[in-house]
């Protein structure tokens, strides 16, 4: 990888500047002298070729899906088609202002009705919306609907959600923003929700439960169908954590576990960029219960046509959560997968991520690496626990993953879940080759090796990356998040 | 691979989970099509669609995107890597974070920024939950919104916090300027008010008299939340040098940085605020260190803040920054530099001159407000706006928002927009077109 580059502000002259940018000279406007700002903002003075150098340097010093195997546990980072890309910047859809009069936008209305209803029967909800921009904000969604659901009946009461300890730490903090109380249950040794502890946790002031299936230990909760039915019959909803709908697409739908709402992310199943981290996409889908409250906008069709239903449509909807209509961009990457694969491809999505998973874990315990959950199947990923290692070499899962990426590999998820002890959570998702899974086996068996061997060497990986380890401590404590001008 | 699994077929990969609820086949989902028709069909869509000449703005702004920009975010390292969990092969995403930070805090003049928020309206609810968690001394957490405020970023404000018991109660405006009314929040002068949110231009274009709004919530014990176009920021004071002090936090849209309309999003929001209030601030940071070597480097921080740590007691359930868009706007922001943005701002307050004066010397229209503006200005007419626009959109143009709905008062009104993209000849068009559309109602 290439060594570190400046900072664009350390590239700056005075003067310099990219001027075919600027818009012709002459509009001498200006605001009147109160409002005005006194100092220039302190901008990088750069040419336009030292721009592109600048950040294309700087992307070479990333790993990406396009240039890394990335076998991230719990985000899905498969291969993103680049057809999706170029079809949503189609320079009719790009250039389209939200508020323009839709009989202007029939074209995007009618895509982003199809994805609806795609993601109606591969969910098996009775309605769709797509306007939550991330996975959390689905959450938000969904924990407001079941407290609007609660309300409108009258059930003051119900204040709680229960988690399971397994949960990504979204689903506790998004109760929280929904203003309820987060009850935490156990999970068995075997990787299922305790059923006792649910039980007891069940109460009248039970809002709802929040569920991953399969869940973040990669196994499928076998036990859903009771679970779904002692959370109803308490008079609580269920919630699904789409998160790891990519291991089931086509095979069983969260609608017919007994799911009354779910949000999926469609920048994992359905493939859209992940961008260094965002846009994501959280849409979700609801039960018949949960229709009424669903968020705006949502596409509706009227004869021929489309159009944006509103708060005339759905008077009890939780309200809007954008300023527009979401990730617009973001969900016409998802229609332009979700077609190009159509129904038997997105079966093949749920069946070549769980074999490669299930492939993988066979090969690294065939190499002597410990399951954390041994008895059961891999869903489309899977715990491996380093704990041993840990214990005998004082090689840490951190070290493994710092010196995975010498080996030309991205690490997958380290220490979560949380109660896994040295673990890493592995989803090779269906883009890979058999090739690249066993690199990947001979990579990190070659690592246990080194650490037996060689442990320092492991310990202070990564060596090839343009940086050593960093120091994380000194980054909270010496806080220095924002370049500033030298002033004389 | 079946054989090293030790399953005879696929399908009994999947047999932990209940035979009962199994499907095998996925009713309603189309079957696959070859990329070049899934192209056909949506190259027909959005051909279709057309390319209307814009003239709103209304909280996303039509600007000349240098051709660098998507050429460098679409490369397949910005494009599909993901959050920078693994700093040492992240490097790239991490400065480019840390740049776009400091550009924001550069132009809001603030200490310190986030690395972006999902978008201007979610940005502006979570300034609110961060007030009330970052002013102490406050009990009531009620936050004054002006009617001036973008009206869907204040209803998105109100779902956001709604949870967590926030008050936001709406502060009129003054029906001759169109900016905050200073007799009614002069009323709230002595009550335990959390915090003001003072939009800069507001929903209708014009300058508030942020200094003054500033000054008011020193005196009464509020925070102020400055919600900003950052555009306008070339030319129009920064929130950091508001009034004696300046803003706690500013939040906008940074959508107009290299982010195109995209029918909606996704756009960026970005948030900035003092260091004194860093550590309530929500969404990821990206902050400078040293390597074991003292080599400097990047990495995230502060993130005992956020959810996959602090679960329940995070500061916001958010994960993802808008990255991609992030990166667009930092690259967008590095080509102009401040000569290009600051030429950008003059433009696009000459061009608004221009239309409102073109717009105006239309029979039935003149301009509601006098004061000072940015880009955008409230029209009145002498008819209803909707079916004004449905006309004008047979003609090609998309000429404004109908404020009908959300600002009744005004009878009929259009807020309209006229960026550096729009040159004279489209004004002239518009004019035109607008003339025909009202004489033939007239006539009619």
């Amino acid at each position: 990888m290439p060594k570190a580059e400046s900072l664009i502000f350390e590239l700056s002259r005075p003067g310099r500047g990219a001027t075919a940018q600027y818009p012709a000279a002459g509009a001498e406007a200006d605001v009147p002298a109160a409002f005005r700002r006194r100092r220039r903002p302190p901008l990088p003075e750069v040419s336009e070729l030292q721009a592109v150098r600048h950040y294309t340097r700087l992307s070479q010093l990333n790993f990406g899906i396009d240039t890394h195997f990335y076998p991230l546990g719990s985000c899905t980072m498969k291969y993103n088609p680049r057809a999706c890309n170029s079809l949503a910047m189609l320079p009719g859809f790009l250039g389209r202002h939200p508020l323009a009069p839709t009989s202007t936008g029939q074209g995007v209305l009618a895509c982003l009705f199809e994805l609806q209803e795609m993601l109606k029967h591969v969910t098996g909800m009775a309605g769709v919306s797509l306007t939550p921009m991330a996975g959390a904000q689905g959450e938000f969604a969904g924990v407001a609907m079941i407290r609007a659901y609660h309300r409108a009946r009258g059930d003051h009461a119900r204040n709680e959600i229960i988690v399971p300890d397994a949960a990504h730490g979204t689903n506790p903090a998004t109760a929280t923003m929904c203003g309820m109380k987060v009850r935490e249950i156990p999970t068995l040794a075997d990787g299922d929700v305790d059923l006792a502890a649910l039980e007891a946790a069940l109460s009248p002031a039970t809002a709802g439960i929040m569920l991953t299936n399969p869940s973040t230990l990669g196994v499928f909760e076998r036990r859903i169908v009771e679970i779904a039915r002692k959370v109803h019959a308490a008079g609580g909803l269920l919630y699904y954590d789409g998160a790891n709908l990519n291991a089931i697409l086509g095979k069983v739908r969260p609608g017919d576990m007994g799911f009354d709402v779910i949000h999926m992310n469609l920048h994992k199943t359905f493939s859209t960029p992940h961008g260094g981290g965002g846009p994501g996409c959280g849409a979700v889908g609801v039960g018949q219960r949960l229709l009424p409250h669903m968020p705006l906008p949502v596409v509706g069709r009227e004869g021929d046509g489309y159009r944006w239903l509103d708060e005339r449509d759905l008077p009890a909807s939780i309200g809007r959560l954008s300023g527009f209509m979401g990730n617009t961009g973001v969900l016409l990457r998802a229609w332009v997968y979700m077609r190009i694969l159509g129904a038997a491809g997105m079966r093949r999505v749920s069946e070549y991520s769980t074999l490669n998973a299930n492939y993988l874990l066979a090969r690294l315990r065939e190499a002597g690496f410990e399951a954390a959950y041994p008895g059961r199947r891999a869903s489309h990923e899977f715990i491996v626990t380093l704990k041993r290692e840990a214990r005998e070499l004082g090689v840490t899962a951190m070290d493994f993953a710092k010196r995975l990426l010498d080996h030309g590999y991205h690490a997958p998820t380290t220490y979560f879940p949380l109660l896994v002890p040295e673990c890493l959570l592995i989803e090779p998702t269906e883009s890979e080759t058999r090739e690249e899974l066993d690199g990947f086996v001979d990579a990190l068996a070659a690592i246990r090796h080194e650490a037996a061997t060689d442990a320092a060497t492991v310990k202070a990986a990564p060596h090839t990356m343009p940086v050593r380890r960093l120091d994380d401590v000194r980054a909270a404590r010496q806080l220095d998040v924002a370049w500033k001008p030298v002033t004389a | 691979m079946l054989d090293r699994i030790g399953a005879g077929s696929i399908d009994d990969l999947f047999d932990e989970i209940p035979p009962a609820l199994r499907i095998d086949a996925l009713p309603g989902v189309p079957e696959a099509l070859p990329e070049m028709d899934v192209a056909r069909l949506a190259g027909a869509r959005a051909t279709g669609d057309g390319l209307p000449l814009n003239f709103i703005g209304a909280g996303a702004y039509e600007h000349h995107i240098p051709a660098p920009v998507w050429a460098l975010v679409t490369r397949g390292e910005i494009y599909s890597a993901y959050t920078p969990y693994q700093a040492e092969a992240s490097q790239g995403t991490l400065q480019i974070m840390y740049e776009y930070q400091s550009m924001i805090a550069g132009l809001t003049a603030m200490d310190v920024s986030n690395a972006s928020l999902y978008d201007g309206a979610s940005a502006l609810a979570e300034a609110c939950l961060m007030a009330v968690r970052a002013h102490r001394r406050s009990k009531s957490a009620r936050i004054l919104v002006p009617a001036t405020v973008n009206p869907t970023w204040r209803r998105v404000a109100e779902v956001i916090t709604e949870g967590q018991g926030l008050k936001l109660e709406v502060l009129p405006y003054d029906p001759a300027t169109g900016c905050v009314d200073a007799k009614a929040l002069a009323r709230f002068a002595g009550e335990d008010i959390t915090a003001i949110v003072v939009q800069q231009p507001n929903f209708f274009g014009q300058l508030e008299d942020a200094d003054g709004l500033t000054r008011w919530a020193r005196a009464n014990g509020a925070l102020v939340i400055a919600a900003v176009n950052p555009v306008a920021l070339a030319l129009v004071a920064p929130p950091g040098e508001w009034g004696d002090g300046g803003a706690d936090i500013a939040v906008g849209d940074a959508q107009p940085f290299g982010v195109p309309l995209s029918s909606g999003g996704p756009y960026v929001g970005f948030m900035a605020c003092r260091m004194e209030h860093v550590r309530q601030m929500p969404g990821r940071i990206a902050g400078r260190t040293v390597d074991t070597e003292g080599k400097p480097g990047f990495t995230l921080t502060l993130q005992a803040r956020e959810q996959h740590i602090r679960r329940a007691k995070a500061t916001s359930n958010i994960c993802t920054n808008q990255g991609l868009l992030m990166t667009a706007a930092t690259i967008h922001l590095a080509l102009l530099g401040p000569t290009g943005l600051e030429r950008v701002a003059r433009a696009c307050l000459a061009r608004t001159a221009e239309l409102v004066a073109a717009l105006t010397q239309v029979p039935g229209v003149r301009a509601a407000f006098a004061g000072p503006r940015f880009h955008e200005a409230v029209l009145r007419l002498d008819r209803p706006a909707g079916p004004v626009l449905e006309a004008l959109a047979a003609e090609g143009i998309v000429g404004g928002l109908d404020l009908a709905r959300d600002f009744p008062e005004f009878g009929n009104a259009l807020l309209v927009c006229a960026t550096e993209t729009r040159n004279s000849a489209d004004i002239e068009t518009y004019a035109r077109a607008l003339a025909r559309v009202l004489g033939r109602a007239a006539a009619a």
